[in-house]
């Protein structure tokens, strides 16, 4: 399977297709975004594990939590405000209060929506699905960590939020880079300062480490791929490790990753951080390249936060 | 095939029991609990096929009560098919009990789905008959909703897509008792004509009297019998069925009974 310089969304589809011809308990159900998703092939090839329910993303959750119940193995998919706020009440008690192992695909996070514009730009989606107990939230951000996780999401047994982008692909990773699901991934460790970034913000953290050690700045950069559980050890080795904590995230500063990093170091070892994300707004209509500017999401943001708390350090 | 007499008799059963654990704990949701006490007899003692003694057994029908504030009365049909002990019955709500209001899969022996939030239940079902369409399977997926729960709008998502996809082992039912928490569901949100509209939903349609227990049973024959269209069969019920204090009235959703209420109710039922 190719990994890298292809869409997430069509390696995704591979790695449906082949746990599916050895899985044949794995059904996945659409709310009439397959062609988004770009499933239509898996409905061809698969047509007894496949559904597709038309605009009905309460029915969708439904109709995936019957299908858990009696023994299958659902994967749904719909656009992320549609697979979080849409169905909070459903995926909380159809699902996970009901104890059943549903996989949930939300696609195009926070500005990745873009053209789609604010009614479907989730910046909330992470945090309204975090205060949901046994609920696992993973952030995949490239074909290298998606082929990795991919199997550890399917056989994990317990409802998990997939924050999938679709079409946008950085290659992080080399070929045969393993991931565990639940284990944040060190980058690059650094003495100065540790940045927590997670999916299309690692690439950005990234960035801003080589603009730092032109500065004479050491960071390190872990990649959170998996939110909840937080990898707490990690977290706190870090910070008493660099003393400075900056999060990146591509959502809102409540409640997303920033939150979930304070929430641990308050509680452990009270660190000096600054948080990098959408400083509570509402999405609104544009290009990735303009969004990220506007709420502050590039690689210069992460750069002025680390000199700000290092300040503080 | 059982007999009227016999499952009156169990119906009556189910309403004792009921009426005996609601009014130890002094209070709860009495009146659509007993609405559906009929229908419960004939799928617990004649049309289901279920094993107390393996609860999990596979290939066993399903039964989702959407309607989960009935649960009461799902809780003594199991307990008098031998699920759990009778006595077990009355720790309905008492701390750390398997018997919470609403139906809960994971707390209660024999209960095939977690319920409460209106609408939900009964997609679940939809979607465990397609479990069942996908794999050719033989049982049949039984669901029972309420009159106020045809209010929400996932009970008419899950209706459209059973009958676009002819989820023919799909029975479900609705307790027409035309009472919700707030008044007649005529007068709040009415859903007249209800045959029309799971008609237009492309669902083979009964309306029979829901308190007539060889109606119901001819009725579940006749769904079995209608092969490329999920079946809804219209209870015509009276909420609080069976105990005088509680019989036709709205305030019977969920209302105080005392232990001497129980006891006049059960004597009557004798």
């Amino acid at each position: 399977m190719e990994l890298k310089n292809r869409n997430l969304r069509d390696i995704y589809v591979d790695l449906l297709m082949e746990y599916a011809e050895t899985h044949p308990e794995l059904v996945i159900v659409e709310a009439d975004l397959s062609a988004a998703l770009a499933t239509t092939r898996f409905f061809k090839k698969y047509p007894n594990q496949a559904i597709n329910v038309g605009v009905q993303e309460a029915n969708m959750i439904g109709v995936a939590a019957g299908l858990a119940n009696m023994g299958k193995l659902p994967f749904t998919h719909t656009f992320t405000p549609f697979a979080t706020r849409r169905v909070y009440d459903q995926v909380t008690l159809s699902v996970a209060y009901s104890q059943l192992n549903v996989k949930m695909v939300g696609s195009d996070p926070g500005i990745m929506a873009q053209l789609n514009g604010g009614t479907h730009m989730s910046f909330e989606d992470v945090g309204i699905m975090r205060t949901m107990p046994t609920l696992t939230i993973v952030e995949p951000i490239d074909g290298v960590q998606l082929a990795s996780l991919f199997p550890q999401i399917a056989e994990h047994n317990g409802p998990v939020y997939i924050r999938l982008t679709r079409k946008d692909f950085n290659a992080i990773y080399d070929e045969g880079t393993e991931f565990t699901l639940g284990k944040a991934k060190v980058i690059k460790e650094g003495k100065d300062v540790s940045i927590f970034a997670s999916g299309i913000e690692v690439k950005e953290a990234l960035d801003a480490e080589k603009l730092l050690a032109a500065k004479g700045i050491s960071a390190s950069v872990i990649d959170v791929h998996t939110i909840k559980p937080l990898d707490a050890e990690t977290v706190i080795k870090e910070a008493k490790r660099t003393g400075a904590v900056v999060t990146v995230e591509n959502h809102n500063i409540i409640n997303g990753l920033g939150s979930a990093v304070a929430e641990v170091l308050v509680e452990n070892c009270p660190t000096v951080m600054e948080r990098v994300g959408v400083r509570d707004h509402f999405g609104e209509v544009g290009k990735k390249d303009f969004l990220m500017e506007k709420y502050g999401l590039k690689a210069k943001h992460v750069v002025a936060a680390v000199l700000k708390v290092l300040d503080r350090k | 095939m059982e007999n009227r007499s016999y499952l009156e008799e169990k119906a009556k059963e189910i309403r004792i029991q009921t009426i005996r654990c609601i009014g130890k704990l002094g209070v709860g949701h009495i009146g659509g609990s007993l609405s559906i006490a009929d229908v419960l007899a004939v799928l617990y003692y004649d049309q289901m096929n279920i094993d107390p003694k393996n609860p999990q057994k596979p290939d066993r029908d399903r039964f989702v009560l959407s309607k989960g504030h009935g649960g009461p009365a799902v809780y003594s049909a199991l307990a008098l098919k031998g699920y759990f002990p009778l006595e077990q019955l009355c720790s309905l709500n008492q701390p750390n009990t398997n018997l919470p209001s609403h139906t809960d899969k994971n707390r209660t022996i024999g209960v095939d789905m977690t319920t409460g939030s209106l609408g939900q239940g009964f997609s679940a079902s939809v979607g465990m008959a397609t479990a069942v369409q996908l794999d050719n399977s033989p049982f049949y997926i039984y669901s029972i909703i309420g009159d106020g729960e045809s209010q929400e709008g996932q009970i008419w998502e899950a209706a459209m897509f059973a009958g676009s996809q002819k989820l023919d082992h799909l029975i479900s039912f609705t307790d027409y008792n035309k009472m919700q928490i707030d008044g007649t569901v005529e007068d709040i949100n009415g859903i007249h004509p209800l045959d029309k509209k799971w008609e237009a939903f492309n669902w083979h349609v009964q309306v029979i009297d829901g308190h007539d227990v060889i109606a119901i049973q001819k009725a579940i024959l006749e769904a079995k019998k209608a092969t490329g269209k999920p079946s809804m069969i219209i209870l015509n019920t009276i909420k609080g069925k069976g105990a005088a204090f509680a019989e036709g009235k709205v305030g019977s959703h969920n209302m105080p009974v005392t232990e001497e209420m129980a006891k006049e109710a059960i004597e009557r039922l004798g």
